[in-house]
């Protein structure tokens, strides 16, 4: 149980960087952050005590296995999470070169 | 952009051709060893990458090595919807269906249509890392400064 | 095993504390990817093979592509005095921290003890997959035979990521 609470801590201190910082490399550093403990907290439902890794190898067969199913669900999320990281990396750039600067009260006040 | 300093050049001599064969690997071999389509994918992403780092833009020729990527990832994004439609119409009608024979567990060619789709979706995945790196580098040299 | 995936997730929690008030930009990025390499090991204490060579390389392109963002720009954060929005957001906050916190202690009393399986559906993913797919590797197995339908969907977010970053980073048009 205490595993779980501290994988919610995680998500929460990313959660506070979101919310509180005026940075945008640190606004995209926190989303990440955000990611990373969805993606601990899935792994953590699957485990088995005494399990070992999915593989079936015909000559031994073992009784008990580590649940595949959250481990195929996370597989798909983490390209994704790439994917929208990049997206975001990308519009900050644009960001940056328009208008000289990455705090988001700054680029508020200017409006183009 | 500038490539690296000489002694990055022959590493990257060295290695990159290597990474290059043990993503192969791990993408052909999803059904047997951990890793498949995904992991095998990012791993050729990463060694095309390490050799755009190191030897600079203009090595590379860049805007015609986006357009002919961008063509590599639209054919293996239809490629497999295509597989996909083709277990529609063999056996019983149902999208998604693993037609072609299952042979014996733990071989190479086994599993039937699993390491096709392997094989399509390990290139779509790293022709779309690729490509957003290059459109990266690319306005990063175009760009006045 | 609690213990250990515990005292980790103790140091990742420290690192992110680092990230998100770190003064210099470049530090600020780093300790990001090194948050994410952490989880590389949390990934094959919990037996996850697959999961930990996906996440090592990802995390080294968000690193490549990161620090590309950073460094040709001036690397600090432009700090000034905290002000009353500053005092807004930063009560808001603690707010929502504390309320989710607080929900979220009653509602992980109705999973079971970290080892115990808490999905039903383990058994027979785990007794039919090998026979049924064909294949030895049951995480393979079960995301491209059972889940077909998030692989293609996965796909289809990729291309569309993809479209989206061409379109944004377009300098010269068409003549």
């Amino acid at each position: 149980m205490t595993a779980y609470i501290m994988c919610f801590i995680l998500f929460l201190v990313g959660l506070y960087g979101v919310i509180t910082r005026r940075n945008l490399v640190k606004i995209a550093v926190s989303m990440s952050i955000m990611e990373i403990s969805t993606f601990l907290f899935f792994a953590l439902l699957g485990y088995i005590d005494g399990g070992v890794a999915p593989i079936v190898d015909p000559a031994d067969p073992v009784q008990t296995y580590v649940d595949p199913l959250p481990q195929a669900l996370v597989l798909t999320a983490i390209v994704i999470g790439l994917a929208t990281t990049s997206m975001m990396m990308a519009i900050i750039i644009r960001l940056y070169r328009k208008y000289g600067t990455f705090d988001i009260r700054e680029i508020k006040n200017l409006k183009g | 952009m500038k490539g690296m300093t000489l002694i990055v050049k022959k590493s990257t001599q060295l290695i990159a051709g290597i990474i290059f064969m043990y993503g192969i690997y791990v993408i052909v071999h999803g059904h047997l060893t951990p890793g498949g389509g995904f992991a095998g994918g990012v791993i050729i992403a990463g060694s095309l990458i390490l050799v755009t780092l190191a030897y600079g833009g203009e090595f590379l020729k860049l805007v015609k090595e986006e357009a002919g990527t961008t063509i590599i990832e639209s054919m293996a994004t239809i490629m497999v919807i295509m597989i996909a439609t083709a277990g529609f119409f063999f056996g019983t009608k149902i999208f998604f269906n693993n037609f072609l024979p299952r042979g014996v567990v733990a071989q190479l060619i086994s599993a039937g249509v699993i390491p096709l789709y392997n094989i399509f979706v390990g290139t779509e995945v790293a022709a779309s890392i690729f490509i957003i790196f290059l459109s990266l580098v690319i306005f990063k040299e175009e760009s006045p400064q | 095993m609690e213990l250990s995936i515990s005292i980790i997730i103790g140091l990742m929690i420290l690192g992110a504390l680092y990230a998100i008030h770190a003064k210099d930009l470049l530090s600020s990025v780093i300790a990001c990817g090194i948050v994410g390499y952490s989880l590389v090991i949390c990934f094959l204490l919990l037996k996850a093979p697959d999961l930990a060579i996906v996440q090592i390389v990802v995390d080294t392109i968000t690193l490549i592509i990161m620090v590309a963002v950073v460094l040709d720009s001036s690397r600090e954060e432009s700090y000034s005095k905290l002000d009353t929005k500053g005092y807004i957001s930063a009560a808001t906050g603690i707010l929502m921290i504390v309320v989710l916190l607080y929900f979220f202690a009653i509602s992980v009393q109705s999973l079971d003890v970290l080892g115990t399986s808490s999905l039903r559906m383990a058994n027979y993913y785990i007794e039919g997959a090998a026979q049924k797919t064909g294949s030895a590797n049951l995480v393979t197995g079960v995301v491209f035979d059972f889940r077909g339908y998030d692989t293609m969907g996965e796909a289809v977010v990729l291309v569309t990521a993809v479209l989206g970053v061409l379109t944004i980073l377009r300098l010269k048009g068409k003549k």
